[in-house]
């Protein structure tokens, strides 16, 4: 056997999609649910009495920051469970003891995991697009930003599913520090809409520039100039494959 | 024409099975785990292709470390590992490829069908989908009947085939097996006996590690007894019981001896159950020493005017050379 090991990647890729057909109803449906019902609820009920924002709908507005806050979360907890149930079941001997390399087990779980976040997303921008009259002003800005942030939140989603120990870790990450920078990155609201002094704080929160380049790709219009978001996102991706990277030469948490 | 001698075919085929290049070649192979522990001290061993190789050990001897880290789980410390010339870390495709493992523990996915998961096994080592092989392996372990049922609606007997169906899916020519009758039935440990045989026929090599004694000694070419990270002995397993083996004869004394004769003191013997009984215990050495075997024996006996109405002879098993050696190292 030479080069890659496509057949494993295959096998695995088809093996996490299988159970993303499965749990269809936690996987798709209830994000989808959730995604719908802030769209009613800030959309429609609340959005009516606001005004337009950037010159776009309050409804219209908000669909980039929802669609990046259930990418971001979804990414992570698709590739962290993927990786870590192996763990918790014991199934893992059978990973490391194939012939497949580092890279073509990055390559599976994490195209998986991203495979089932954009799935997820261009669901959501399809209910949104029933919900409130949408228009996306740059496509292939938006399916790259799409794909690039599902992947790059796959990848650290696999970091904390080899980190943790515990099913309670799974969800620390993003319920504690996922879920609140993306609410405070601007989901429902464009930072300039800030008082100075908070504006500058938002900066520092990186998930500012992955929902700023999203919404750019829709409306046009952006917190943060593109060619910053993307080298963000570009940024986060390098960031977590050096970890990942590291994770497998020492064998952290995966060999003894 | 001269008559040749007469060579048992089990001892033909060990000295070819000796002759050649070993399919797993083990050179001063160390683990040391992070906590401090010592799990394999410089272990040296080479499996021969087509053989039954059973490592013996008591619980934390390093038997699953050593297979582990054979197949890849376990990092090394140091030393090397081959698999059929493949270094098992710097070509650990080709090494890995000839593997098919069966860990000790039921670890199985529990929401997958029998189908999928051992298709998936399959795809995991590279190789392209064929279902009439995994049919035959499903078939072989009495799992086709149960190929679209649910993992966990499985008995732990089943989940313990599947395993297997598991490892043969990618078709091994090593096949570890780690503690495979552990916790199953004994007419499930007999079918799987038979499967080993039968795997051992087409080619495969076999490397089992179990508690079972019995199992060991059954199938097992050669034995491997482990402990405390160090392997303390290898050898073909008649050649270990013969050379290891204790022999014991006693013989049932026609009238009841108050002590052992003085002339009979090279053989020490020992009396039992007040005096009706002399215990002769020898080994294979003794054995074939004409001056002290058993026939010198009775020759002293008749000499000495010792009558016997009966005897017995009884040999030591595995277990109790195990025992032994593992004992000698406590």
């Amino acid at each position: 056997m030479t080069g890659l090991n496509l057949l494993a990647v295959r096998a695995i890729y088809r093996f996490e999609m299988a159970r993303f057909g499965r749990t269809v109803m936690q996987s798709l449906i209830s994000p989808v649910i959730s995604t719908a019902l802030y769209f009613v609820v800030f959309g429609a009920a609340i959005g009516e009495r606001m005004q337009n924002v950037g010159g776009v709908s309050y409804g219209a507005f908000i669909v980039p920051g929802l669609i990046m806050l259930s990418l971001l979360t979804q990414s992570i907890s698709n590739a962290s469970f993927g990786i870590y149930f192996p763990k918790f079941t014991g199934t893992i001997y059978e990973l490391l003891s194939a012939p497949v390399s580092y890279v073509e087990i990055t390559l599976a779980y994490v195209g998986a995991a991203a495979s089932k976040s954009v799935i997820l997303g261009l669901v959501i921008l399809a209910t949104a697009a029933v919900i409130v009259p949408l228009e996306i002003e740059h496509p292939f800005w938006m399916l790259s930003f799409l794909v690039l942030t599902a992947v790059t939140f796959s990848l650290a989603g696999f970091i904390i599913g080899v980190w943790a120990d515990g099913f309670e870790k799974l969800q620390v990450i993003p319920l504690l520090i996922i879920t609140p920078l993306t609410f405070l990155g601007g989901s429902f609201y464009s930072i300039d809409m800030l008082p100075p002094v908070w504006r500058t704080v938002s900066l520092f929160n990186p998930v500012v520039y992955l929902i700023s380049g999203f919404r750019w790709s829709f409306h046009g219009t952006s917190d943060v100039s593109i060619g910053v978001s993307l080298g963000m996102t570009l940024a986060f991706l390098i960031v977590f494959l050096v970890i990942v990277a590291w994770i497998f030469r020492t064998g952290y948490r995966l060999k003894a | 024409m001269a008559r040749q001698p007469c060579v048992p075919a089990a001892r033909i085929e060990s000295a070819i099975i000796e002759a050649m290049s070993p399919i797993i070649s083990i050179r001063n192979l160390s683990k040391t785990y992070a906590t401090g522990f010592h799990a394999l001290k410089s272990i040296s061993l080479d499996i021969h292709p087509g053989e039954i190789f059973a490592l013996l050990g008591p619980n934390g001897a390093g038997k699953t470390t050593l297979i582990s880290t054979i197949c890849g789980i376990v990092t090394p410390s140091s030393g090397r590992v081959t698999v059929d010339g493949h270094d098992i870390i710097t070509s650990f495709r080709a090494a890995r490829s000839l593997i098919g493992l069966v860990p000790q523990e039921l670890h199985t996915d529990a929401f997958e069908t029998v189908w999928a998961t051992v298709s998936f096994s399959r795809g995991l080592f590279g190789k392209s989908a064929n279902p009439a092989h995994i049919e035959r392996v499903l078939r072989d372990l009495s799992l086709w009947d149960k190929k679209d049922a649910i993992i966990r609606t499985l008995s732990g007997g089943m989940k313990r085939r599947l395993l297997i169906a598991k490892a043969l899916s990618h078709e091994p020519r090593i096949l570890f097996l780690d503690e495979p009758t552990a916790g199953v039935d004994v007419e499930l440990r007999r079918d799987m006996w038979a499967l080993v045989r039968q795997l051992r026929a087409s080619g495969v090599t076999i490397i089992l590690t179990t508690h079972y004694i019995e199992e060991a000694e059954q199938m097992a070419d050669r034995i491997g007894v482990i402990s405390k990270g160090e392997l303390i002995v290898v050898e073909e397993k008649t050649e270990l019981m013969r050379k290891l083996g204790k022999k014991q004869l006693t013989l049932q004394m026609l009238e009841p001896l108050a002590a052992v004769p003085p002339a009979l003191a090279a053989w020490q013997l020992a009396l039992a159950k007040g005096g009706n009984e002399l215990i002769y215990t020898y080994d294979a050495s003794e054995a074939e020493d004409d001056s002290r075997g058993i026939a010198a024996l009775l020759r002293g006996l008749g000499e000495a005017g010792v009558h016997f109405r009966d005897l017995q002879t009884t040999q030591s098993s595995l277990e109790d050379i195990f025992v032994s050696l593992v004992g000698e190292r406590k």
